[in-house]
């Protein structure tokens, strides 16, 4: 496969990870290291004035030499509201990537694909690298590439269901149709649904609850790792296509009983 | 004087300007975002920005997420 850029950035790990649901940062500081994992995502609220005025110390434990940090727009549920965030994030951190996550459903949490376009179009001339977590919609895929996002990321299931690749035929359209990196994010449970992705043709793929969640995430971090890894590999060797009818791998001659 | 910070109503006896209201609160968190009446503020320029009745502040930070 040839190497993972988005936005001018070359990645060596086509797994990227969700730092929500950690149960501590020093867990999630493992995880990241021990998966190669190149970049992260994060969120934006409230400093929480009477029980920790002095602040959540997650970023402090992101090493962004090494990592790019990804501020996402979680809680929006409108393009004001989304571009909002994003300029608050560049402010308080001269972050310039933002992974655009527009949900006014608190319930199935899925994207709204009207106002992901809207606030799309205004981050990117305003110089963000914008990555929109989108329902797996080829049109939508499209469009959003044509106003210049750096990717997209379409939903394998909703967030948080570890389901796997529900949207598999759609995702299938989006990657063969895709002039930017597609990195399938949301929905994915096991080591097996990420290596899928990938053998299904996704540049990359977004993990948070699956690893975070896990009884084990640094283990965890580690099997979705290797995961991909051996999916890369395996597209890399040239994986033959399916057939229908049988395709015999021993001789069909010299048997034993033949006259 | 009256101020909404991040949403509630919040007395305070004397505040001139954003660096003061910050470090009366105890926030010293190492990357965040103010908004004063929806106009974010550098923090460059937190203790030239002066702070008045009513006004509306948001401190914003980075926590985990996906």
């Amino acid at each position: 496969m040839k190497p993972l850029v988005i936005a001018g950035h070359t990645f060596h790990s086509r797994l990227f990870i969700g730092t929500g649901k950690f149960g501590s940062h020093e867990t999630m500081r493992q995880a990241i290291e021990a998966s190669g994992c190149e970049l992260v995502t994060i969120a934006l609220r409230r400093v929480d004035l009477d029980k920790n005025p002095e602040g959540d110390a997650l970023i402090s434990k992101l090493d962004s030499e090494k990592i790019v940090v990804v501020p996402n727009t979680s809680g929006a549920r409108t393009a004001e509201e989304a571009i909002r965030i994003a300029r608050l994030a560049r402010a308080a951190g001269g972050f310039t990537w933002v992974k655009l996550e527009l949900t006014p459903n608190l319930h199935h949490l899925l994207p709204d694909p009207i106002e992901t376009l809207k606030a799309a179009e205004v981050l990117v001339k305003e110089g963000f690298h914008v990555l929109p977590y989108i329902n797996a919609d080829p049109v939508l895929a499209k469009r959003l590439e044509e106003v210049g996002t750096a990717a997209v990321m379409p939903l394998a299931a909703p967030i948080g269901t570890n389901l796997g690749l529900r949207s598999i035929d759609m995702l299938s359209i989006i990657v063969a149709n895709a002039r930017i990196p597609v990195v399938v994010d949301a929905g994915l449970g096991m080591p097996s649904h990420a290596a899928a992705a990938i053998e299904l043709g996704a540049d990359c793929v977004l993990i948070n609850t699956a690893i975070a969640a896990a009884a084990d995430p640094v283990g965890m971090a580690k099997a979705f790792a290797k995961a991909v890894q051996a999916a890369e590999e395996g597209m890399a060797a040239g994986p033959r296509a399916p057939r229908s009818t049988a395709d015999a791998s021993s001789p069909l001659t010299g048997f034993l009983w033949e006259k | 004087m009256t101020l909404t910070v991040n949403g509630q109503s919040r007395s305070f006896a004397a505040i001139d300007n954003l660096a003061q209201l910050l470090e009366t609160l105890g926030v010293t968190v190492g990357k965040m975002a103010v908004e004063l009446n929806g106009r974010i503020i550098p923090s460059s320029a937190f203790a030239a920005t002066p702070i008045t009745a009513d006004d509306q502040i948001e401190i914003i930070q980075f926590v985990g997420g996906g």
